[in-house]
């Protein structure tokens, strides 16, 4: 609420005083909160469902991306973390790369991805498996560096009684390490959540699929200078998606990780 | 540093090196064993060569876009500090200001780069660099002021002993417990910066700029230029990242050599 | 000890309350000791034996009552730089060398850098820790570290020492070394020390005076004069004197550490 109304309240300021300093104020620029609100309820032309309706649809096709793209990135970025916790050498190997990994513009390969992912793909998961793919690719980089985190945290007393128990590897591992390493990978997950949703939005605009968010934003953004509520309502759209994502994992991580998360960063 | 330090050094390196020489080998090899169509995924040695052939449309625009990466960085890490110490400053305001900061790092910030162009002239370097300031702007502003609220209680208690000042504390115990977390946010922030630019170029912006020649190449189809020009990003990406690194090593010398990171 | 001429602190009717005056932490405490003596406060956890440390050196106010120090409020005294404090951990400050720890008070009190540098060489010659100046404090051991932080608290020379179970996180090997470090640096700087353990043996072996408190609510249970001969060495540990005084503490620590006498329970009702 408080937003709200610094919102109205700099929109006020600056169209009376006439600043344009950092930019110029205007109802293109900083369309009236009402405006915004209006803007749902409206249809986009003549004949067609109302834009929240639109948007809804929008939010349930990135979701299923950015989900599918969450679940991939998990699995992976799990997987590694377990391989490098038990191989030095892996670790010398390709930490580096895990790390590199997150400098490339995942914008700009997507269009190569999409192209290069799409024929691969039985036809129910044509376009927004490919789109999953990049979700995927920025989840996993959380989730891998925190599972390694998480999975060296654990007590090295505790790891040395599991040796005297004569403990497989295995059980080491289940036993003691992911436990330990919950509350890293929670803490993980929280923002690959976002990060799954980012991926979604990214992956959709080069890769010319309309039924998402992505597709809705650079729809939307061609009629900015006429319509700019419809762009704000999809990025509030977008906003409430990633919010909701955030607070699914921050609910799992209540019902799973009993313990108090101390200093987990 | 001594002859045997410095092998010692490469020899940690050595694994990366081979796996780099094991992927590239392996890329380039299978490529030209199975004849994988050149447009999609071209060789390595290819896109080398462009990279080189290139390089006065490559690094100039990568130039471009890398300031307009650096001075979002700039705005926004040197932004996110301020508010972490103003909030900071001010516990009440901090703890109610929380959950806006968490809600708000959640949100997909990428949606509002076409604001930003609507916001600046998009052909300016300044949209981009709003994009940029406000992806670091979160994480360096959580970062530090987590690092601020971390100082051990025990050390401001030593410090009341001496009948110190809340300035005195905070410069002596608060900010140096604080640098480790703000360079931990830095260095997210590098490589936040340079793909918020990206993805501001996008939506449009001046030819000269890396984003949007990656672009049109890419919807031309010319893969290998699209790879070199990827290939520019990532090095600058890389480079501001290491930047950060040889200034935290500069700054945060007490600090236990951290093994492999 | 009864009435002396001078005293360097004098604590009256202090009680402390936390949690909004739910919990009682010190009662009615009244403790005075005089220039030179080495008192130490021992009793079970939750006696408040630390917090009447942190109320002696004005870092927790007292609900009620008054402490003095050299004659002055406790505020003026932390003002003053009167005393220098030691914890259980060492609380070195990890982006600092060992001499810039233990210059830190200095610089506090606004000592020139020749100043500085002179006594923080004096001080780690004192503690035995020559060579290791630049030493950062994650390159020291435990025990090693335990002594920057009593140099740190010695550096500028203060008349009183507060010491809350500076040596309870070390062996007992290294203690013991520590407990002599201690006597010998205590005996030359001349100053009085407020002395905070869970070790009997320690607190008879180091003090003048032991004074036992016991818990819920924290109160002085009663105190033992320590009349074992200075210069304590090895050998004072194996003293029949010195059993004599662990046994005394011992009992008065069994008597009334644990739990209150009845007839006591019902007269704080």
């Amino acid at each position: 609420m408080a937003l709200l109304g610094f919102w109205e309240l700099y929109r006020w300021i600056w169209t009376t005083t006439g600043w344009t300093w950092p930019f110029v104020v205007d109802d293109t620029s900083m369309p009236h909160i009402w405006t915004i609100g209006h803007a749902f309820f409206q249809p986009t032309q003549v004949n067609q469902p109302l834009l929240i309706t639109i948007l809804l649809h929008k939010m349930a096709f990135t979701a299923k991306e950015a989900a599918a793209g969450f679940a991939i990135g998990a699995l992976v970025g799990f997987g590694l973390g377990v391989l490098l916790v038990h191989s030095r050498l892996l670790q010398r190997g390709l930490l580096p790369y895990i790390v590199g990994s997150q400098t490339v513009p995942i914008l700009a390969i997507a269009p190569m991805v999409v192209v290069w992912i799409n024929p691969k793909l039985p036809t129910g998961l044509q376009g927004w498996g490919a789109v999953a793919v990049i979700a995927a690719y920025l989840t996993f980089f959380p989730v891998a560096i925190n599972t390694l985190r998480g999975l060296q945290s654990a007590d090295p007393r505790a790891l040395e009684l599991m040796r005297a128990y004569a403990a497989s590897r295995w059980s080491i591992l289940w036993k003691l390490r992911v436990p330990a390493a919950l509350p890293y990978v929670f803490s993980a997950f929280r923002l690959a959540a976002t990060a799954s949703v980012v991926g979604a939005i990214i992956g959709e605009l080069p890769s010319s699929i309309q039924d998402g968010l992505g597709g809705a934003i650079i729809n939307f953004n061609q009629y900015y200078t006429f319509e700019p509520q419809e762009l704000w309502a999809t990025n509030i759209a977008a906003a409430v998606l990633g919010i909701a994502f955030f607070l699914v994992v921050v609910a799992a991580e209540r019902a799973v990780v009993r313990r108090a998360p101390e200093n987990v960063a | 540093m001594t002859a045997k330090a410095l092998l010692a050094r490469a020899a940690q390196w050595l694994p990366a090196l081979v796996v780099a020489a094991v992927v590239i080998g392996l890329w380039q090899g299978l490529i030209v064993a199975f004849h994988v169509q050149q447009f999609l995924l071209p060789r390595p040695s290819a896109i080398a060569t462009t990279f080189w052939s290139d390089r006065h449309e490559l690094w100039p625009a990568g130039w471009y876009t890398f300031k307009e990466a650096l001075g979002g960085f700039a705005i926004g890490s040197g932004l996110g500090i301020l508010a972490a110490t103003l909030v900071g400053r001010f516990k009440t305001v901090g703890t109610a200001l929380m959950p806006v900061f968490i809600a708000a790092n959640a949100v997909p910030i990428v949606a509002f780069a076409p604001i930003a162009d609507a916001w600046f002239n998009p052909f300016s370097p300044h949209s981009k660099m709003a994009i940029a300031a406000v992806l670091c702007f979160l994480p360096v502003m959580v970062n530090t002021l987590r690092g601020l609220q971390s100082s051990s209680p025990r050390q401001i208690e030593l410090m009341r002993s001496y009948a110190a000042s809340e300035l005195t504390i905070w410069r002596r115990v608060r900010v140096p417990t604080a640098l480790p977390f703000v360079f931990t946010a830095l260095k997210i922030a590098s490589v936040l910066a340079m793909i918020g630019a990206i993805v501001g170029e996008y939506f449009g912006g001046a030819t000269s700029a890396l984003g949007v020649l990656i672009n049109s190449d890419a919807q031309i189809f010319q893969f290998t230029t699209a790879w070199a020009g990827i290939l520019t990003a990532s090095l600058l990406g890389i480079g501001l990242y290491l930047a950060v690194a040889v200034a935290e090593r500069g700054v945060v010398r007490w600090a236990p050599r951290a093994q492999g990171s | 000890m009864s009435a002396p001429e001078q005293t360097v602190v004098s604590v009256e009717g202090v009680t402390k309350t936390f949690a909004h005056g739910n919990v009682t932490a010190l009662q009615g405490i009244d403790l005075s000791l005089a220039p030179r003596e080495f008192v130490s406060l021992i009793g079970p956890s939750g006696c408040g034996k630390s917090t009447l440390l942190r109320v002696i050196g004005d870092l927790l106010e007292p609900t009620a009552g008054r402490v003095t120090i050299n004659g002055k409020s406790a505020r003026e005294a932390r003002s003053d730089g009167d005393y220098g404090i030691v914890f259980q951990d060492a609380v070195l400050f990890d982006w600092r060398t060992v001499a810039k720890n233990i210059a830190l008070p200095l610089e506090m009190l606004g000592w020139d850098r020749q100043r500085r540098k002179e006594r923080v060489a004096a001080m780690l010659d004192l503690v035995e820790l020559n060579g290791f100046a630049d030493h950062h404090p994650w390159q020291l051991s435990g025990g090693m570290q335990q002594r920057v932080a009593i140099a740190r608290a010695l550096a500028f020379e203060p008349a009183l020492m507060l010491m809350d179970e500076p040596f309870g996180a070390l062996d007992e090997m290294t203690r013991e070394r520590l407990n002599l470090e201690l006597l010998s640096i205590w005996e030359q700087t001349e100053n009085t020390v407020v002395f905070v353990t869970h070790s009997i043996a320690e607190a008879v072996f180091l003090s003048t005076r032991v004074v036992v408190m016991s818990p819920r609510p924290g109160r002085i249970a009663g105190a033992i004069e320590i009349d074992l001969p200075y210069p304590r060495t090895v050998e004072t540990r194996e003293d029949a004197r010195f059993f004599e005084l662990v046994t005394r503490v011992r009992e008065l620590l069994r008597l009334r550490g644990e739990h209150l006498l009845p007839e006591e329970e019902a007269a704080l009702e």
